[in-house]
This record gives structure tokens, C-alpha cells and sequence, in this order.
């Protein structure tokens, strides 16, 4: 899928909370073997007086510094997540007010499991591209919710990216094409007042991430005409380390093309954040000329597939915001468990 | 907070909107309807960087009512690079990394998670500054 | 305008008064300051209560107090200016009695704090803060006060244990007060070991949640010949204010609403801070009394920390301060407070301050703040 016109990537803003746990203290208060195999070392969580908003409306900020344009010309703010605050009331609008966007803008939040980000750039995209808006923001981001004591707490993570789609003139990173894979696969949902979502075990697996991810990625490879080695740079999605580096692998793609954009090693998965967050983490060392290639995943399930190219404007605006590294860097251990729960609001004070 | 007065004050809470003074150029944190230096009342809105330096902090150990959910927390007064001063939370710190005099930047976070009918204030902290160079 | 004089005192033990409802209280102080007085005429009451609507769910507060007291249908007003609510009813008392509209006024400082919670008290009391700009960040009272304390300590190279004297000092007059509180002497080293409020501000460097009353009557001081006890001479009565948040302050360490109000009431009284025999300092927190002394003119700028180091402050010191317990030692019941403090300093006075009277103490200045130093009342009494 292409655009009508040519449409750019004006600025991106990453973020990640500072709490971090390691993943051995989940294992020990779980009775868990902590000195077996932990899908990650440690994993991101909100402070108390964070959410998906509050971490949305950083990245915007980053996003709108780095493109540095007029935020009252940004058309829509589309945050994709599955931890809103509120059930009814968009997030979108208070990202909106808080970055200058607000009145002439669209603003609303979207859900597909993990690819609501992705949503939200595609949808970005197509609004520019079709003269609709000079600027629209997409954001992913999540505080992700995982049930206590199931596997999913071991990688459950905080964090996300924001991209501002512009003109091509003010792109620091074009885009080719764009394309989408979907079916009605239930491999992972949360009901309403449901408190965590609840999950297929192994069928999250071949059927799921690994059927959609494949098919994304095939059929924007194939409509371009490129293989693997024609990329510098390859992010996909990243529930855990092993997916990632597997689909990575059946594509054709090395190590060394995915590396700063694993993100997942580092903090664990951000549900809708984690393929953003892996595409800021690229941009953050991508030079001109480097085409990135992009797959996302979400469960129910598809993936949303990107092919862009970096121009000279990347290295110039990077520095205006903090990179994905930065965040990384900056950790707060958590102690144990305990604290965990107090931290990440999981016992509540009545 | 009442729900219409959080929605009043959006520009302050969101964004760090104060005023300034048409007439002799004075900046003001929070908005005020007349000049405190040369009592005109030509003020416009002023959204402030958001830039700042440590002017003093403490840690709060008893938490007001509304504020307990948080354990304890930082707060302190920041003077904003425009000029004003702004007491604020102080977000990611503990308080044992905090000096007077750091450097300091707004952050929005959640002020209140529990207000009546449930819903959620947000509004400006200051963290210690992340990046020097930042924008 | 004529001179007016404080003719009868009353008050009630500051205390945990589990017993006693905020009229109990009122009650118990007017009528002790009327038998005091030897007189039982009351033509207006003034009120002085900062948290009744919030704590006790009563406004309409003065009306409540002349029923219960049997004062109907006297003209009643409650007057609130934060912790400064006691001072500043007396001087609208004494306005309305220097102007002619009445004889005798009555001024009781009533509150009643220990019904609540102690994260509601704390609430409540950040009422006096900016709601919008502090209160509503969940800055409480004593954080306002210890990022104070903190900038002092850093541009006056102090450390915390050099506050301790103050302290120490008004739980040593509090001890020789039966109405006080806290009737323990403490040592630096208890200052040293008490536990953090809101870093560097501990709990001996605060003033404790308390119930109490404190009444005064007032009448003109050509009448105040007819009474009981030897009337004492308002000799200044003057208010000041300044920015409620803080932060908006030109320089947070100069509290200028309580400069102000001193430098009008020494106007008036034609006195100087070296004529004031004694002095009781608005100590809700000790950097509350260091700034108040600096504002004043006893100590320069940086320099209060010294007076108190020296043993000036002390009953027998040049400048004695919080001389019956001051708000730490005796408590400090926000609203009556103001109240207390006149109290006190008539007691000193007439020379019925027991153990703890100051030697011929003719001149004693009385100074509540409200907020953190956004509204003072000053008075200064004679005899």
C-alpha cells in the first residue's frame, strides 16, 4: 500500500519508565526457578503517578521537538494501547491538550492487542498522504498488564513511541510502503472488567505471531521487490527475545540488522509500544540512505509491516529528544516483589 | 479537584501556562489577572519551557489526604529558566539525588488518581533533567 | 479613634480534649475571660477559627458559640485568616471597640482538631496554602516549611541541629505552663533522634494537632479602670499580607507580611524591637521563628540561628520568646493560637506568668502568621 503523495516520518519520541525489576525476584515470590532461563533480565514498570498518558504525552513530546513544527498543525493524535486509563474517555484528547494540538484535530485511542501503535502510524500515514493533514501523531504505548504469577509478568513491560507523520520535505525517514495482515485469530484478550488478559499458551505461537508476522513481511518484501539484504536495519515485534530473533531469522535478516532495536532485552515488552519503541531505537543510529524495515504484531491477530528510508534531516533533529538508550540507561531497581506491587499499583489502598 | 474547575485550569496543569505582562514584559507562574509588578492588567498567556533549577525540596512523609496512594514523594520549587518560581512534586526521585541548584525539567504526570467520581488529574512535576541537550 | 485594653483573659488546656466539643471549648474560654474581667456585659463576639467547616462541619461558627454561651442575640462574627485567625480577631474587636460601635468585645480563638484523621488535619490545614498551586500538588504545610528550612540551611551554611534551642527553649517555658501541651523539657539529643516529617523538618521542630480556646475581653481603656485585674493597653494592632503560594515570593527567606506588620505596629506603639520585653513568635516550625525574629528586626538576615545559639532567647534573655510554650511547647490549635499568644503576654504582664515570667516585663509583642507567611497580625501590648 502506498500513499497518494509522498509522505515522511517529521519527528519520533520514545519512552520508558525508570522502575525496573529483575525478573529473578518475580520467579522467587512465585516459588520459580530463579536460576533457570528467564525470558529477560529485567523489565520496565510505571511509577505510581504514570499511565499509558502520561508516558504518551512524553513521547509526543519528543516527537514534536524533534520534527519542530507548529503542534497546532497536527490533524490527528491516534494513541494505540491496550492499558487505557479509562475504559470511556479518550487518552488521545490529553495527549492532544498537553502537546498544543488541540482544537482543529482528530484524536481518539485504538486497540489491537499489541499492533494498536502500528494501527495508528498506518492510519497517520494514509491521513497525510491523502492531503487530509500536514501532521498526524501515532503513538504506542503501554503500561502492559500481565496476571500475577503467570509467564507474562516475567516480560510484561512499560513503554512506548511516538511518530509524527509529515511532509516529505521535513522527513527524517521516508516511507516506501506499507501493508497489512489480518485475521480473526484469538490468541490473546481481556474482557471488559476483566482485570488481565488472558492467553493461548502455545498457540500464541506458529498460528498467531509467527503466521501474521511472516505474512506482513512477505507481502511487503514481495510488492517492493526486496529481500532481507536489501535493508540496513530490521525491527519486528517482541514479546520476548526468542520470537523476535526466530521470525527475524526465517526473513532473512542477522543479528547485527536488529540489534539496537531490540528493545526487549533490555526492558521486556510494551505490548503496543514494543515494535515502536524497537523503530525509535533504530532511528537513533541510522544514517542517510539506511532503508529500515518494520514488522509489528498484535494478537487477534495481524501485523502491520513499513518500509522506510532515513534522510540527512534524522541526524540533525536527533539529538532535540532523548534517545531510547537515555531511558534505557536510567533505572531504578526495585527491591523485591513487594515493592513491585506497591510500585505498580497492584495493591491498592482502599 | 471539582471537574470543571480541573478543566479550567488545563492550560496551567498541561502545558505550564502562566501569563505575561503586555505592558512591562514581567512573567508570571501561575496566571494572574493583574501584573504583581506594575499592576497592569494586559496579561497574556505565556506558555513557560517547562526548564528550571532546583531552588529547594524535601521528601513528603505524611501525605495529605488524596495524596496517600503515592507512599511518599519529593516535591520542591523550581525556578523556571523565564524567571518564575513553581512549587511542583518532584517525579523520579527517591530525594537522595536531589541538590539544590540541579538542573530540572516538567514532566505531566498523574497529581491525583482518586479524585470524587473516580477520575484522573494530571498535571506538571519536575524531574531531574534527562538529557543536557535535550530540546 | 479611642485606646483600647484587654480586661479579662481565659483559656482552656490545650490538649487531646476527647471530651469536649468545639462550643465545650469556646464556652469554657469566654467564660473564664469574664470572670476575669469581673464583668459579664459582652456587646459583640469575634470569633477567630480557621477550620470549623472543615473539620467540625460548622460554619455560622460565631452565631453557634454566643448561643451556647447565652450571649443571643449579640452581633457575632467568625473571623479566619488561616493560623493567624486568633490574632486577627482581635483586631477586628478592638477596631470595632476603638471606633465606638461597642463597649466590650469578646474575642474567643477557638479549634478543635483531634476529631479528624491525621491525613485529613493535614489536608485541611494546607487549606491555607494556594489550593490550586500547592495544596493541589499534594504539598503539605510542613513540606512548604521544610523547603524553607532546607534553602536556609543552604545559603546560611546551618546544619539541623542548630534549630534544636528553639525548640528546646519553648518546651522548657511550656513546662512551667499548666495549660500547655507538651510539659517535657527535651535535649538536643531528643531533637537529634525525632522522627522526620518532611526532611529536615522532624516532629520537635513542629507544632502538634490539638484542641483548645482561648478568650480575651476587650473594652476601652477609659472603662478598664472598673474591672478586676489591672487592664493591659493595646498598644499596636496592625496586619499584613503577602503572596499565598510561596514560590511567588521575590525571596521565599524574606517573609515580608510579617516585616510589614512589625514595622506598622512599632509605628504605632512608637516603639523599636529593643523596647519589646518579650516576644511570642509564630513557632509553628523552628524556621518559622528564625525567620520571624529576622523579619522583625531582632536578628539580621542569617543571624537568628546565633541569638538563639547565645541563650538570648531564654526567660532570662535580652529577647525571651514563646515564653509560656510558644505553638510547640503549648500547643498550637491553629485557629485559637492568636489567642493564646495575647494570653499569654497579658499574663506576662500583670506578672502572673509563675515560673515562667519574664522580669519586669512591660512591653510584650504578640505575632500570628497565617499560611506560610502570607497574612500577619502583630500586636504589641503595654503596661
Amino acid at each position: 500500500m502506498k500513499t497518494a503523495a509522498e509522505v515522511g516520518i517529521a519527528g519520533y519520541g520514545a519512552y520508558i519508565p525508570r522502575p525496573r525489576i529483575a525478573t529473578r525476584a518475580i520467579a522467587r515470590a512465585w516459588g520459580r526457578d530463579e536460576g533457570g532461563r528467564l525470558p529477560v533480565r529485567e523489565k520496565s514498570v510505571p511509577s505510581p503517578d504514570e499511565d499509558t498518558v502520561t508516558m504518551a504525552i512524553e513521547a509526543a513530546r519528543g516527537a514534536v521537538a524533534r520534527a519542530g513544527c507548529d503542534p497546532g498543525r497536527i490533524r490527528a493524535v491516534w494513541v494505540g494501547t491496550e492499558s487505557k486509563p479509562y475504559a470511556v474517555k479518550p487518552g488521545g484528547t490529553i495527549v492532544a491538550e498537553a502537546i498544543g494540538a488541540t482544537p482543529w484535530v482528530s484524536a481518539a485511542d485504538l486497540e489491537f492487542a499489541c499492533k494498536a501503535g502500528s494501527e495508528a502510524m498506518q492510519a497517520a500515514l494514509a491521513f497525510v498522504g491523502s492531503g487530509m493533514a500536514p501532521y498526524a501523531l501515532a503513538i504506542g504505548m503501554d503500561a502492559a498488564q500481565s496476571k500475577p504469577g503467570d509467564h507474562l509478568e516475567f516480560t510484561a513491560a512499560a513503554g512506548g513511541a511516538a511518530f509524527l507523520f509529515g511532509p516529505p520535505e521535513e522527513a527524517l525517514a521516508r516511507v516506501e510502503a506499507s501493508t497489512s495482515y489480518v485475521t480473526d485469530t484469538p490468541d490473546f484478550f481481556r474482557k471488559q472488567h476483566m482485570h488481565y488478559p488472558e492467553h493461548g499458551h502455545r498457540f500464541t505461537g506458529e498460528p498467531s505471531y509467527f503466521t501474521h508476522s511472516r505474512g506482513a513481511s512477505r507481502g511487503l518484501l514481495e510488492a517492493l521487490g526486496r529481500r532481507a539484504t536489501d535493508y540496513r536495519w530490521a525491527v519486528f515485534h517482541q514479546p520476548n527475545p526468542k520470537f523476535m530473533r526466530r521470525i527475524a531469522a526465517e526473513m532473512g535478516f542477522t543479528e547485527a540488522q536488529i540489534a539496537p532495536g531490540a528493545v526487549v532485552d533490555h526492558i521486556g515488552n510494551t505490548y503496543s509500544g514494543a515494535s515502536l519503541l524497537g523503530l525509535a531505537g533504530i532511528l537513533d543510529v541510522a544514517a542517510e540512505g539506511d532503508r529500515i524495515f518494520f514488522c509489528s504484531y498484535g494478537s487477534g491477530a495481524g501485523s502491520d509491516a513499513f518500509s522506510l528510508v532515513v534522510t540527512r534531516r534524522l541526524a540533525e533533529v536527533r539529538d532535540r529528544a532523548p534517545l531510547v538508550g537515555d531511558y534505557i540507561k536510567r533505572r531504578q531497581p526495585i527491591e523485591d516483589y513487594g515493592e513491585y506491587l506497591r510500585i505498580a499499583r497492584k495493591v491498592r489502598l482502599l | 479537584m471539582e471537574l470543571p474547575r480541573y478543566h479550567r485550569m488545563r492550560g496551567t496543569l498541561y502545558r505550564l501556562e502562566g501569563s505575561a505582562c503586555r505592558k512591562c514584559a514581567h512573567r508570571i507562574f501561575p496566571p494572574r489577572p493583574v501584573c504583581p509588578r506594575c499592576k497592569a492588567q494586559e496579561l497574556e498567556p505565556m506558555a513557560f519551557s517547562g526548564r528550571g533549577t532546583l531552588y529547594s525540596f524535601t521528601r513528603v512523609l505524611q501525605p495529605p489526604r488524596g495524596f496517600t496512594n503515592l507512599g511518599t514523594y519529593s516535591v520542591g520549587m523550581v525556578r523556571l529558566d523565564e524567571g518564575p518560581m513553581v512549587s511542583a512534586q518532584i517525579a523520579d526521585a527517591d530525594g537522595t539525588e536531589l541538590q539544590i541548584g540541579m538542573p530540572v525539567e516538567m514532566v505531566t504526570r498523574k497529581l491525583k488518581d482518586a479524585e470524587e467520581h473516580g477520575f484522573i488529574l494530571y498535571g506538571y512535576k519536575f524531574r531531574p533533567r534527562l538529557r543536557a541537550a535535550g530540546a | 479613634m479611642r485606646d483600647v485594653s484587654i480586661i479579662g483573659i481565659g483559656q482552656t488546656a490545650v490538649a487531646e480534649h476527647w471530651d469536649k466539643s468545639i462550643r465545650d471549648l469556646a464556652v469554657e474560654a469566654a467564660q473564664a475571660a469574664r470572670r476575669d474581667a469581673g464583668i459579664e456585659r459582652v456587646d459583640a463576639l469575634y470569633v477567630g477559627n480557621m477550620l470549623s467547616g472543615e473539620l467540625a462541619g460548622q460554619e455560622n461558627l460565631a452565631t453557634v458559640i454566643a448561643d451556647a454561651a447565652g450571649l443571643l442575640p449579640v452581633e457575632a462574627i467568625k473571623i479566619e485568616a488561616a493560623c493567624a485567625s486568633g490574632g486577627a480577631a482581635l483586631r477586628a474587636a478592638a477596631l470595632g471597640v476603638a471606633a465606638g460601635a461597642h463597649e466590650y468585645a469578646l474575642v474567643v480563638g477557638v479549634e478543635k482538631m483531634t476529631d479528624y484523621l491525621t491525613d485529613g488535619v493535614t489536608a485541611a490545614l494546607a487549606m491555607a496554602a494556594d489550593a490550586d498551586y500547592e495544596a493541589g500538588h499534594g504539598i503539605s504545610f510542613a513540606a512548604l516549611n521544610a523547603m524553607l528550612m532546607r534553602r536556609y540551611m543552604h545559603e546560611h551554611k546551618a546544619r539541623h541541629e542548630d534549630f534544636a534551642p528553639f525548640s528546646i527553649n519553648s518546651h522548657r517555658n511550656a513546662a512551667r505552663n499548666p495549660f500547655a501541651m507538651y510539659r517535657q523539657e527535651i535535649t538536643a539529643e531528643d531533637f537529634a533522634a525525632s522522627p522526620i516529617v518532611a526532611d529536615p523538618i522532624n516532629i520537635l521542630d513542629s507544632a502538634g494537632i490539638c484542641d483548645g480556646a482561648a478568650a480575651l475581653l476587650i473594652a476601652p481603656s477609659a472603662e478598664a479602670r472598673k474591672t478586676r485585674r489591672p487592664p493591659v493597653r493595646i498598644a499596636a494592632s496592625a496586619v499584613a499580607t503577602d503572596t499565598v503560594a510561596l514560590a511567588e515570593r521575590r525571596d521565599p527567606l524574606v517573609w515580608q507580611s510579617v516585616a510589614d506588620s512589625a514595622r506598622l505596629a512599632y509605628a504605632q506603639a512608637k516603639l523599636g524591637p529593643k523596647d519589646i520585653d518579650l516576644f511570642e513568635v509564630h513557632d509553628a516550625f523552628t524556621i518559622v521563628s528564625v525567620l520571624s525574629l529576622e523579619a522583625c528586626g531582632f536578628a539580621d538576615r542569617g543571624s537568628a540561628l546565633k541569638l538563639a545559639a547565645e541563650g538570648r532567647i531564654g526567660l532570662d534573655g535580652d529577647i525571651p520568646i514563646c515564653t509560656l510554650g510558644g505553638l510547640k511547647g503549648r500547643g498550637h490549635p491553629v485557629g485559637a493560637s492568636g489567642a493564646y499568644q495575647i494570653v499569654e503576654v497579658v499574663q506576662q504582664l500583670r506578672g502572673e506568668a509563675g515560673a515562667a515570667q519574664v522580669k519586669d516585663a512591660r512591653v510584650g509583642m504578640a505575632q500570628s502568621v497565617g499560611g506560610s507567611g502570607s497574612v500577619t497580625v502583630t500586636h504589641i501590648l503595654q503596661v
